[in-house]
């Protein structure tokens, strides 16, 4: 029980931070952190929508990012339009991305293990060499979002503070939302397709149905993500979409604990963090964190949530 | 004529090279059941080898050949000192460790090499065009490819399937146990099979070379498609990833050649060519989601049980 508590505590800790930090920021006057953790909160609603397929629901999806680029480009592209409405941006963000999770997913679930991995990675670099050819939407250099989604005088967008907490909420929304999931009867059998899935199907469970149905609610949450992305960075190029993108996503995951609810948002605050802070210190930045992610696969068995726990155990 | 014969061509060189990179990955993930991202980084390690001990020696060949015996030292290094520990690991931490590795390869030819990219200038004798039909000509260079890699195939064959290495390969791909009770030195071999699909990564990335630049992330892209002849083929075959390699580069070469054109008869001109390049670029995947729908193993599996 004392396990539980040292990871609760640091969990809790980090949320508190997280939704006080508009307040440190507008009393230093640092704006730059405020850009940082708005960038860190919207990732970390991606690396949660990854791990409720990953982490719960052993589908190891490498094509995340894609999601990313399919809510940013739907944003972007129809702000190029002339619809400027988040009312109508957002909703056609998700609706993309879960129509593409649910194509990709139908594909890629008819294989599994080491297969899904590549091929869902090979699906999301299809995703970048088509947003690349669209010349119409800036193609290869992206698309400049000339004005953030507006809605109609309920949030501004463009005002730090409250897009910050728009984007927390999201996240918290999402985090709800996958707790509500996976406690439901429709995550136990998810989860129950994880550890084995011949038993789940001998006693009567179509596995593919309910694990395409998982894809689809994380692709269209990660959808948001990009949504989001898209109007924080004012910009959606194809480069967001691109494989690395995917594997941060990952990395983030693993690096906060697999499957458990608040993990991937710590791992992603201590990812972005911890590259924010190398890249400070070095240009090569890559050459100390590519090891370094080396050595945590080896030694870190489940993250930072896996060793929270172990410490709180003794 | 000549267009259609040389682009045949160009496809062919395309997919015998994707082939050289894809045996390596293949390799080594039905023998070792290891996922290695980084094989790509090999590929450009290749790549940059060549061009500094073509430099170096003044000899194409020469740094071909250095450049050859690095990458296959490398990547023993890199199997003994990193990759080793990942065996009968889960494949999601070989994706992660190998995503850290390529992190760290593209940083360090950036802080070796610098960001710009190298060029591999080729000798004159391998710049002339080459009669190959009456009346048409085919640079000497990439039926040098062609040459090159279909030898390379065909010694991995006559190796894998009629020499005892081979056949000591074939027996730990299908139980590592087993061989290893039976007094054959599992890690060494194992060692030996990285290298030996590190060099292959290393002479796709030099022969690659003087077409496009030698530069940094040269190893990603090629590596995805890699990794859909590896689904195409059957993960673990040789023979699969020979022909998808051969398939997929035609396809994608004669796709890219041909299709604006094509395109341009059925749309109008205005959309077509805002579709061709995209959807050229997606032929392939397409390919492979079909190739997923009719025969989600893979063309020709490894091991029919």
């Amino acid at each position: 029980m004392k396990g539980l508590s040292v990871s609760k505590a640091v969990t809790a800790l980090m949320l508190a931070g997280l939704v006080l930090l508009p307040l440190y920021s507008s009393l230093s006057g640092n704006i730059f952190i405020l850009t940082l953790f708005t960038r860190i909160v919207i990732l970390a609603l991606a690396a949660a929508s990854l791990n409720l397929i990953m982490g719960f629901g052993g589908m190891m999806s490498f094509g995340h990012a894609a999601y990313l680029g399919i809510g940013g480009y739907a944003v972007g592209m129809l702000a190029q339009e002339g619809v400027g409405s988040g009312f109508v941006q957002f909703p056609v963000a998700l609706a993309a991305s879960a129509i593409y999770a649910l194509v990709i997913g139908a594909l890629s679930l008819r294989t599994r293990g080491v297969y899904f991995i590549m091929i869902t990675l090979a699906f999301a670099q299809m995703a970048y060499y088509v947003a690349s050819g669209l010349a119409r939407y800036g193609g290869d250099d992206g698309l400049t979002v000339y004005k953030r989604s507006d809605f109609s005088g309920l949030i501004n967008l463009s005002n730090r503070t409250q897009f910050y907490y728009l984007c927390l909420a999201c996240l918290f929304g999402v985090i709800f939302l996958i707790w509500r999931i996976v406690n439901s009867r429709f995550g136990l059998v998810v989860q129950g397709l994880r550890s084995n899935e011949q038993r789940m199907q001998a006693i009567g469970f179509p596995a593919k149905r309910y694990q395409l149905v998982c894809f689809v609610i994380s692709g269209t949450m990660c959808g948001l993500a990009g949504a989001l992305l898209a109007n924080n960075t004012d910009f959606v190029s194809p480069a967001v979409m691109y494989w690395t993108r995917s594997g941060d996503l990952m990395v983030m995951v693993i690096l906060g604990g697999m499957g458990t609810l608040f993990g991937p948002v710590m791992g992603a605050v201590v990812y972005l963090l911890l590259e924010e802070f190398l890249s400070q210190i070095t240009e090569y930045w890559a050459l100390i964190m590519g090891p370094l992610l080396l050595l945590i696969v080896l030694f870190g068995r489940g993250g930072i949530m896996g060793l929270l726990g172990r410490i709180g155990r003794g | 004529m000549l267009l259609v014969v040389e682009q045949f061509l160009n496809g062919l060189q395309f997919g015998l090279l994707l082939f050289l990179l894809a045996a390596g990955l293949t390799l080594v993930f039905g023998i070792m059941d290891l996922v290695n991202l980084a094989h790509g980084s090999l590929y450009m390690m290749g790549a940059y080898f060549a061009a500094t001990f073509a430099a170096w020696t003044g000899s194409f060949l020469l740094g071909a050949l250095l450049a050859l015996g690095a990458t296959l030292v490398l990547g023993i290094v890199l199997e003994m000192s990193a990759l080793r520990h990942l065996y009968g690991r889960d494949h999601l931490d070989h994706v992660l460790a190998t995503f850290g590795l390529i992190l760290f390869f593209n940083e360090a030819v950036r802080l070796i090499w610098g960001p710009a990219g190298l060029a591999l200038p080729l000798p004159a004798w391998l710049t002339v065009p080459v009669p190959i039909l009456p009346g048409i000509h085919y640079p000497a260079y990439r039926l040098a490819i062609i040459i090159v890699a279909l030898l390379v195939a065909l010694l991995l064959y006559l190796g894998v399937m009629r020499t005892r290495i081979g056949m000591l390969i074939r027996a730990g791909a299908s139980n590592r146990e087993m061989i290893g009770a039976l007094g054959i030195n599992i890690k060494l071999l194992y060692t030996l099979v990285f290298g030996l699909g590190a060099a292959l990564a290393g002479l796709a990335g030099l022969m690659q070379a003087p077409i496009l630049t030698v530069q940094i992330g040269m190893g990603e892209n090629i590596l995805i498609l890699a990794f859909v002849i590896i689904v195409i083929g059957g993960i673990g075959s040789i023979r699969g990833a020979f022909l998808a390699a051969i398939f997929v580069g035609m396809i994608d070469t004669l796709g890219r050649a041909f299709l604006p054109n094509l395109l341009r008869q059925v749309l109008s001109g205005a959309a077509a060519s805002t579709a061709a390049p995209a959807l050229s670029s997606m032929l392939i995947y397409l390919l492979m989601a079909i190739v997923l729908v009719v025969r989600p193993e893979g063309l020709f599996p490894a091991n029919r049980r």
